[in-house]
């Protein structure tokens, strides 16, 4: 009896775990799958990329570079940095009707709002609303933290700092006459953005949170004064502000300034001629930086974007064109045992 | 041990001359002289390595001497003094985490440690002071202390015996836990000691504390009034050894002479020296050359950052401004925290978890070796035994075993079949199975052919029973000491018919073979009754009862390859009995009686018995003397004692006249020759290395199928060196220039190893050395003559398809395996072998494995694995070799690639982001990757996969050769991984660029920012690689499903929670609903889909068009038709690029 306990001790467990016999399922990526697969594949890519070149294809995009580096430029008085309050017009006209809500963006060249330096250069719990930081902001603003009377600025660090300021009123030339487009300003940036992450100090008026602390150096209103036609498009949820706010990733980007969905224009922008008016403020030459402003509408993929509707067409072609090389290579050694393999 | 005594007789170290001086009970010896005791270390044994107290620093120091924990501490260090892209969390935490589990898990293994230590230290012990018994905790005996020890006690440190309760000045003890032999030895007072201690006034004079066990040399002076003091010399067999056991006396009383960590169990047991794998030493290579690349990607980014900000406006934007402390900043030092910065972004390419991960899988891994059950021997209740678990992996990379012959290709099972006596053949059957009415009447002995004088059969019976070192096994121990004692009478001859009540008598004793032969002479009808105060009793034919005083016993070893013994019979007649290998009787006798004999040994030896010659001779009473005084004075000696006694044996044992041959068999294991065929077809040689004489071994060979019946056997032994008549040295010249030119120069140029084929119809050779051949070879004359023999015996050997080494000491089986350890591609050798001479190769070879057989346990303690039987080796090889070895070298390979193309990215957006360090993906990301996203899935592949299963890789021993030569890991596939690292960064990286050509990705207009791009690449990366692995893995199991979608639910679980809560403690919240926005995108996760299928495409089609022969691979698998030629080619990995 003990001898058989002891042997029962010893004796290693049969289960299926410890003898590595655990029931398995062995994929073989055969021909006989793969072919199919691949084709499958290849015309459900071939599908979503002619659906995707299409509608690619079909949004519209009117772009305009209005940094005034030519002298032929309507704004190259403006790009002067000596001119003050500069204002400059753009005109263009659209031929047929610019369809849909037309979005219109404003772009920035070999800018690098992906600096990690000026990218940690915020406080977001000053942005947040915590009075606390609106006295002292965190060291990672510096060195735009406090000014040169030692006054905490708020908001404080350097994308606060620089916000884009150039501001823009689109007119269609009707007879003559300018006849205002509206812009809608809300809804530009995220929602999460706008409503959660960042908040205003939850006092009233809200001019009085901002006492003790200045202006961030760049910026020529106060934060609180930043839309003065809409009370609750100011300070930190602004949406300008909030869409400056969230980095870009690459040094060539555009951001959302404002949709045209109001009025006469929510079906898109007629045919005529249009008055872009610039109001010149923010220098983009003294890095060699460049300017436009981009009239799109947009899709269920978003943006016009060529390059996914191409990618998806060249893959699954390429994924039809190797099932059939593998068919011609299945069939020619369908008995490889037999008639050798290719490369053996 | 015997590394240890190899070392000191290959010049390693210098034997120490000094010798110490005890006081036996610390009694000075005059009292004249000024008595200083002598300074020794106390009786405490520590084996633990820490204390409390520096635990912490003296594990941290240990840990941090790892180059790759060192390396994650500086760049630790680094973030936390220098500005650095990612917070100091990111790769403090990893290295916590691998820190933390490395020390719980060496603190807990040195806790046991210490709990052993206290139960030995603590043990309380009697000392005999001032005349009384103290009770004593063991660590505080002091060398010196006269110890008082009882029966089935273990001595608490080295004692010379004193006393003994024995009348004849005796006592038992067994060694089994020391040496494994379980048998008692015989161990004996100091003579002519007073028996009243307390007035014991003696010093005793030894070597300074040694290792070998078997080895003492000491003297004892006593003192007795006034008189010129006594001498008396002091040998192993005066000695207790700690960690023996007392038995069969009463109590005995010792005097310590050596303690503590001075004894020879502890100078045994500090640890082996760390086998480092093949595997390991590549992961080293690769982890360089990830250094290299880490360090000039560094180096690119910091050189294009001022070249980039040379150019006017870049270096400070209006939008950007410095702070003071940054404009005050010396430009080299900026340089070079720059160069730091990019150093810890980039820092992850060399995985921190992959230490973790592969120690794991090694781990872990090992337990399915233990488990095996296959592995389960039932006739001695044990499986494998796994020592160390870093070798799993070299296992499958063998390429030559050296196995012992005898209890490893045998079974070490000894069975007395026959003798001859003068010529006369006498072979043994048992009455029962008489059959042909030979001799019924005539008792168990037989005349085959005619028989010898019965004076001279009755000469060779008594010689039997003699001759040997054999106890009985006490009847009255029996009950107790059933468990201890394994070397039983009887033991697993089971298929024996039963034998008559007197047989039942059991026996013990070192050696197998002594006991076949005491056995035999009792079927004769002599028994051996036993060993009482120097008398041996033998029982004869008649029924008498004869007594023997035994003189002297000239101890067996493997280089004299006999023993003997002197008695002196009741007649008075001094006799010298002397067994061994004819090759070392033979020359001792006189010749005219060596021929009738010689071919009775012969032809036993090629059906593959063990024989042994037995021989005696007269001594007259002045020869006796002069033996006597002789064997006195070298068992006196204090220093060569060794040099001296053999000298004095071979002067005794000359002038022998021989009696007669026995032979014994020994069978062979199981499967042993399926298991030989099974290792040849797997492209190893196979080197038989055995101290047994040619013959035998050959036969052996024959059997097992190494040597087959076309095989060419080129012979390279004493007999043909002295064939030609002339000098053996110009002989040996000649004959390696012959064997050379037939096996290498003639042989059609192959490929080592790999591309071999064994059924190729080339002639196949086997080649026979023998221990003096081979040191003619190893230690010529002359130094150039040495190593250009050297290597050519080196390249016949390893153009031949098996050798066999006969006639080996232990100490040039362990040469054989270092010669070709370091020869040419430092190939990658297995030892096997289960008895203490095995030990020697076992340690030298890359693995060492130790069966459990019947020659102690010396050989299981020191191997890496041990198992109990030789067949298992196959298995162990063939499929779990195999399977740890493709595991662990995907795991590695894997590893390195993902994280390849977790980095690249991450460097190639430097490009985008005027090179200020902007880490591409959340700090959070960052940290989780290596921990959590990705490490499941492969370590339960490198668990679980079995590319091929178990039964195919058994049935196809070629498979082995795939992998041979660390195939997997070489620099052909490692280029491949990278490439394909390299490939999927780039891919990862450009297709969002791409996209993010216009950042307005969702319907509603609004764009994303850079740590949506982060996101997307990171999503993609995590898809990929898990999918990547998800197509390698060949063996699906519910763990693979569970690990693999598991870790991708993980990961789509985390980015939510982690974006979903506006998180306190951090100052930043840079990914706060960025995961959902993405998901709400189309494109985003159509670019996610496109470039997830476009990574994993090529690999798909590379699989495909590696082997269009699914449906034959298929069959394979289920375990169908079996054709190596198939599944040679269905073999998927990427073996070679």
């Amino acid at each position: 009896m003990v001898k058989e306990e002891q042997e029962l001790a010893n004796r290693p467990d049969n289960t299926a775990f410890t003898q590595q016999r655990l029931p398995a399922w062995q994929p073989m990526l055969s021909a006989g799958i793969v072919i199919p697969g691949f084709v499958l594949i290849g015309l459900a890519f071939i599908g979503i990329g002619v659906a995707l070149f299409v509608t690619s294809r079909s949004i519209q995009v009117l772009e305009f570079d209005y940094t005034g580096v030519d002298q032929n430029s309507p704004c190259f008085k403006c790009s002067d940095p000596k001119v003050l309050n500069c204002v400059c017009n753009l005109n263009f006209s659209i031929d047929s009707l610019f369809k849909g809500t037309v979005f219109f963006y404003y772009g920035l060249s070999n800018y690098y709002q992906n600096f990690r330096k000026y990218g940690v250069s915020k406080d977001d719990v000053q942005l947040s609303g915590d009075l606390t930081n609106f006295k002292t902001p965190s060291d990672t603003c510096s060195p735009y933290a406090y000014d040169s009377n030692n006054q905490p600025i708020v908001p404080c660090g350097s994308i606060a700092n620089s916000m884009f300021n150039d501001a823009f009123k689109l007119y269609q030339i009707i007879n003559g006459t300018n006849t205002l487009v509206p812009f809608d300003g809300k809804g530009i940036a995220w929602w999460t953005d706008y409503n959660i992450k960042y908040r205003n100090p939850s006092i009233t008026p809200l001019k009085n949170a901002f006492n003790n602390t200045v202006k961030p150096i760049f910026w020529s209103k106060p934060a609180y004064e930043l839309d003065t036609s809409d009370p609750a498009n100011n300070g930190f949820i602004n949406q300008n502000f909030l869409v400056w706010m969230r980095r870009a990733a690459l040094p060539n980007f555009r951001k959302l300034y404002g949709r045209i969905n109001e009025g006469d224009y929510a079906q898109g922008l007629p045919a005529g001629n249009y008055s872009l008016e610039i109001a010149y403020n923010y220098p983009v030459l003294s890095f060699d930086g460049r300017k436009k402003v981009v009239f799109s509408n947009v899709s269920w993929m978003g943006g016009k974007n060529e390059f996914l509707g191409i990618a998806y067409l060249v893959i699954g072609s390429m994924c039809v064109f190797m099932s059939i090389v593998m068919l011609i290579v299945y069939a020619k050694f369908k008995f490889p045992e037999e008639d050798g393999v290719p490369g053996h | 041990m015997l590394r240890r005594r190899l070392n000191r007789l290959l010049g390693g170290d210098e034997r120490r001359v000094d010798s110490r001086t005890i006081y036996v009970g610390h009694r000075s010896s005059s009292t004249t002289e000024a008595f200083i005791p002598p300074k020794f270390c106390d009786n405490r044994i520590v084996s633990s390595k820490y204390t409390v107290w520096n635990f912490l620093p003296k594990n941290l120091f240990e840990q941090f001497r790892r180059i790759a924990n060192f390396y994650f501490l500086i760049i630790f260090l680094v973030q936390v003094i220098v500005d650095t892209p990612t917070s100091p969390v990111t790769s403090g935490l990893p290295l916590f985490f691998v820190i933390t589990v490395t020390a719980i898990k060496q603190g807990y293994e040195d806790w046991l440690r210490h709990k052993a230590d206290n139960e030995v230290n603590k043990y309380p012990v009697t000392v005999l002071e001032q005349g009384r018994k103290i009770r004593k905790e063991s660590e505080k005996i002091k060398v010196g202390d006269v110890v008082e020890v009882e029966e089935d006690e273990t001595f608490p440190c080295d004692l010379i015996l004193l006393q003994s309760s024995r009348d004849d000045d005796t006592c038992f003890v067994t060694t089994a836990s020391l040496d494994g032999e379980s048998n008692h030895k015989t161990h004996y007072t100091v003579p002519d000691t007073e028996k009243d201690l307390e007035s014991l006034n003696a010093t005793i004079e030894c070597e300074q504390p040694q290792p070998d066990l078997y080895k003492f040399v000491g003297r004892m002076h006593i003192y007795k009034n006034e008189q010129e003091p006594a001498v008396r010399s002091l040998g192993p067999e005066n000695l207790l050894l700690k960690g023996a056991t007392l038995k069969n006396t009463q109590k005995i009383c010792g005097v310590a002479v050596y303690t503590g960590m001075e004894t020879k169990m502890a100078l045994n047991y500090q640890g082996k020296s760390q086998k480092r794998s093949a595997v390991e030493k590549s992961i080293n290579a690769f982890l360089l050359v990830y250094l290299c690349i880490l360090v000039s990607k560094a180096l690119v980014c910091t050189t294009l950052k001022y070249v980039w900000q040379s150019k006017p406006g870049q270096d400070e934007p209006w939008y950007n401004e410095k702070t003071q402390r940054e404009k005050d900043t010396n430009l080299y030092l900026k340089m070079f925290t720059d160069f730091l910065s990019f150093m810890v972004l980039f820092n992850f390419i060399i995985p921190v978890s992959m230490y973790v991960t592969v120690e794991m899988q090694k781990f872990l891994g090992s337990f399915f070796i233990t488990w095996d059950k296959d592995f389960f021997d039932p006739e001695i209740k044990e499986g494998a035994l796994v020592n160390t678990s870093d070798l799993n992996e070299e296992l499958g990379q063998v390429e030559y075993v050296f196995t012992d012959k005898t209890g490893t290709l045998t079974q070490n099972n000894m069975e007395f079949i026959e003798c001859c006596i003068d010529g006369f053949q006498y072979k043994y059957r048992d009455a029962n199975s008489e059959l042909d009415g030979f001799c019924v009447t005539d008792g168990p002995v037989n005349k085959v052919q005619e028989k010898a004088g019965r004076e001279r059969e009755e000469l060779f019976l008594r010689a039997l029973c003699l001759c040997h070192t054999v106890q009985v096994k006490e009847s009255t121990k029996q009950s107790q000491g059933d468990g201890l004692i394994d070397q039983v009478d009887g033991f697993g001859v089971d298929g024996e018919v039963p034998r008559p009540p007197q047989e039942q008598r059991g026996f013990i004793a070192s050696s197998p073979d002594e006991v076949a032969l005491v056995k035999g002479a009792m079927r004769y009808g002599f028994t051996f009754l036993g060993l009482e105060s120097k008398t041996m009793k033998i029982l004869t034919r008649n029924n008498d009862v004869e007594m023997y005083e035994l003189l002297h016993v000239l101890n067996f070893d493997p280089v004299r390859r006999r023993m003997s013994v002197i008695v002196r019979s009741k007649s008075g007649d001094t006799l010298l009995f002397c067994k061994g290998a004819d090759s070392s009787i033979f020359p001792r006798v006189r010749q005219e009686e060596v021929e009738r004999i010689r071919m009775n040994v012969e032809r036993n030896a090629t059906e593959g018995y063990r024989t042994l010659c037995v021989a005696y001779k007269y001594l007259s009473a002045e020869e006796y003397a002069q033996a006597d005084a002789g064997l006195r004075e070298a068992r006196l000696a204090l220093q060569d004692r060794e040099e001296q006694l053999i000298t004095i044996y071979n002067q005794v044992e000359t002038g022998m006249s021989l009696i007669g041959a026995t032979a014994v068999e020994d069978r062979l294991q199981e499967e042993a020759a399926e298991t030989m065929e099974a290792l040849q077809g797997a492209g190893i040689k196979v080197w038989v290395l055995t101290g047994d004489k040619m013959e035998t071994a050959k036969s052996t060979c024959y059997a097992c199928r190494l040597f087959q019946r076309n095989t060419e056997l080129l012979e390279l032994t004493v007999r043909t060196l002295d064939d030609g008549g002339r000098r053996r040295e110009e002989r040996l010249h000649e004959l390696l220039l012959e064997y050379h030119k037939k096996a290498v120069q003639d042989a059609p140029p192959v490929k080592a190893g790999v591309t071999r084929t064994w059924s190729s119809a080339t002639q196949d050779y086997g080649f026979i050395i023998d221990g003096a051949t081979l040191s003619m070879v190893l230690n010529s004359s002359s130094e150039s003559n040495s190593s250009r023999y050297k290597n050519l015996f080196l390249q016949i050997c390893q153009n031949c398809a098996s050798v066999l080494c006969c006639r080996m000491a232990p100490l040039q089986k362990a040469q054989i395996v270092k010669m070709v350890k370091n020869s040419k591609g430092s190939p990658i050798t297995l030892s096997i072998g289960d008895g203490a001479n095995d030990v020697s190769m076992i340690l030298e070879a890359h693995v060492g494995i130790g069966i459990k057989g019947k020659e102690g346990r010396q050989a299981v303690r020191n191997s890496d694995y041990a198992i109990p039987k030789l067949k298992h080796l196959k298995k162990l090889l063939l499929a779990h070799g195999h399977l740890y070895y493709v595991r662990i070298a995907h795991l590695v390979q894997y590893f390195f690639y993902k994280n390849l193309c977790f980095i690249l990215p991450q460097f190639l957006y430097q490009f985008f982001c005027g090179y200020s360090q902007q880490p591409l993906y959340d700090a959070a990301y960052l940290t989780m990757y290596n921990i959590c996203f990705t490490s499941m899935p492969i370590l339960a592949y490198s668990l679980l996969e079995q590319h091929i299963c178990m039964e195919v890789l058994l049935d196809n021993s070629t498979l082995y050769r795939e992998i041979a030569k660390n195939a997997m890991l070489r620099w052909g596939p490692f280029l491949y991984w990278t490439l394909l690292g390299v490939f999927h960064g780039l891919l990862f990286f450009f297709g969002v660029r791409y996209l993010f050509s216009n950042p307005a990705l969702q319907d509603n207009g609004q764009v994303f920012g850079n740590w949506s791009y982060g996101t997307i690449v990171f999503t993609v990366l995590v898809f990929t690689v898990t999918l990547k692995l998800a197509l390698d893995t060949r063996h699906w199991t519910w763990i693979n499903h569970f690990v693999i979608w598991g870790s991708l639910a993980f990961y789509m679980f985390f980015s939510f929670f982690w974006g979903g809560i506006i998180w306190p403690f951090l100052k930043q919240q840079r990914l706060y609903f960025v995961f959902a926005n993405m998901l709400s995108s189309v494109s985003a996760w159509l670019v996610i889909i496109l470039l997830i299928l476009l990574s994993l495409l090529p690999e798909i089609l590379l699989v495909v068009f590696r082997k269009p022969r699914g449906p034959h691979a298929r069959q394979l698998s289920e375990g169908g038709l079996l054709q190596t030629s198939r599944l040679q080619r269905s073999h998927h990995y990427p073996t070679s690029t």
